[in-house]
């Protein structure tokens, strides 16, 4: 499972990539769910605890915390950016 | 116009443009908010092509730090205020076009009043609180918006509210808090990255108005110039985004509009007339030791000094905050505003900078 980063949540994990093996502990569960991987995530980077609205996309679609996701998906991270 | 007809021929012989789409840009009357990174672009373009009527929102000088990215502008406007500027050089590039200029920031007072005399909304802003403050404003008015935004290397594109499409909290229900996300001036970006966002801002308005192609409603474009990788996310309407009737009574801090601004050139007209200011100048010691105005007579309290030291303050009387382009003075009258709100603060527009630049 790849994950694409946008914004503040590429600075947050350090890279523009995150790479998620499926024999990670996350990878490696069967039925996933947006909601699982965000709270995955949160453990590992908690920074991302804290954004109020963080959108996820799942193969370019917008994705809720039950959509359910499997390990060839394409997974994006999106935070608002405000600048201008 | 039949002597204008010709200015713009370059794209009225286009088969799927044409005369038609042409009238159909003089006919509209499109706001843009803000005219910096993205609203310069977004501004010149529209106003290159024809647009009828635009607006224009904005109450910042300009300053140094601008030029990299806010290509209107030149050295020799420094200290001047954008909106006087935007006015002269878009008057001066048309002059058919009807320019509105609203010399204030878009607050929760001013948004609807502003927002419902236009057809179309470019967010051209720099902070969250002005961006859910459009959207809400665009949701209650039904007027659809174009947003772009920028940090760093990458940029976000979509157009909300428009022919049932899904708005931005629809996107981002939630807006993030100050400490969160970077804000305003704080992060970096590349300077030519608002150049493109912003155009692709003006050809989505263009696109509303006249009708051509399709626009970029219910889909966010990312866009990181790093990669030139261009990413399209679809998203859909949450239909309760659409239920709002008010804005909300604040939009958090409003870190970059909320505050009151005077003119240096208030300033000024009050001291000549022999009025005693109350002036706190938030400049750290050594920056105000080194220089500071001598007709002004402002006393140093340093913005990180200033929540400690209020006793010194007279809050029966006004204050005028006072730094070296704007900025901080803006943060210490957020600072005693949350004090005390009953304090009648003023923010000096373009600090110490302005004071200079008029006495060149």
């Amino acid at each position: 499972m790849t994950i694409l980063l946008f914004g503040v949540t590429k600075d947050i994990i350090g890279s523009s990539t995150l790479s998620m093996p499926s024999s990670s502990e996350f990878g490696s569960k069967k039925s996933k769910t947006v909601k699982e991987l965000k709270e995955y995530l949160g453990k590992m980077y908690p920074e991302l605890k804290k954004l109020s609205s963080l959108a996820v996309a799942v193969n370019n679609s917008y994705a809720n915390d039950d959509t359910i996701i499997d390990n060839f998906d394409e997974i994006a991270l999106i935070p608002p950016v405000s600048g201008g | 116009m039949f002597m204008n007809t010709n200015r713009y021929q370059r794209q009225t012989i286009l088969k799927d443009f044409g005369p038609e789409a042409q009238q159909k840009l003089k006919g509209a009357s499109i706001l843009v908010v803000g005219a910096g990174g993205l609203g310069i672009p977004v501004l010149q373009y529209l106003n290159a092509m024809g647009v009828g009527t635009i607006g224009v929102v904005e109450q910042d000088v300009i300053e140094i730090t601008n030029l990299q990215r806010q290509v209107l502008y030149t050295e020799k406007d420094l200290g001047r205020s954008k909106i006087e500027v935007v006015l002269e050089r878009l008057s001066s590039q048309n002059s058919d076009t009807q320019i509105r200029t609203f010399d204030t920031f878009l607050t929760r007072h001013n948004a609807l009043e502003i927002i419902s005399q236009f057809d179309v909304i470019v967010d051209g802003s720099d902070n969250f609180p002005t961006r859910y403050l459009i959207n809400d404003a665009c949701v209650i008015l039904k007027k659809p918006f174009v947003s772009g935004a920028i940090q760093g290397f990458e940029g976000q594109l979509s157009v909300f509210n428009y022919q049932g499409g899904p708005t931005y909290r629809c996107l981002f229900p939630k807006m993030p808090t100050q400490e969160e996300i970077p804000n305003c001036n704080e992060n970096g970006v590349l300077g030519v990255i608002p150049g493109i966002i912003g155009n692709l801002q003006a050809l989505e308005a263009v696109k509303i108005v006249t009708g051509i192609g399709e626009a970029i409603n219910g889909k966010l474009l990312l866009f990181n110039g790093l990669n030139q990788s261009y990413q399209t996310i679809t998203f859909s309407l949450q239909p309760e985004n659409l239920l709002l009737k008010k804005l909300q009574k604040s939009y958090g801090a409003e870190p970059c509009e909320a505050t009151i601004g005077i003119r240096v050139e208030e300033i000024e007209e009050k001291l000549n007339a022999g009025i005693a200011l109350q002036i706190i100048d938030v400049r750290t010691v050594v920056e105000f030791e080194n220089f500071s105005l001598p007709q002004v007579k402002a006393v140093n309290i340093p913005l990180d000094e200033l929540k400690g030291r209020t006793k010194e303050l007279d809050f029966q009387r006004p204050i005028y905050l006072l730094c070296q382009s704007g900025k901080r003075s803006e943060m210490a009258v957020r600072i005693l505003e949350e004090l005390n709100s009953k304090i009648e603060l003023y923010n000096i527009i373009g600090g110490v900078d302005k004071f200079l630049s008029l006495h060149k």
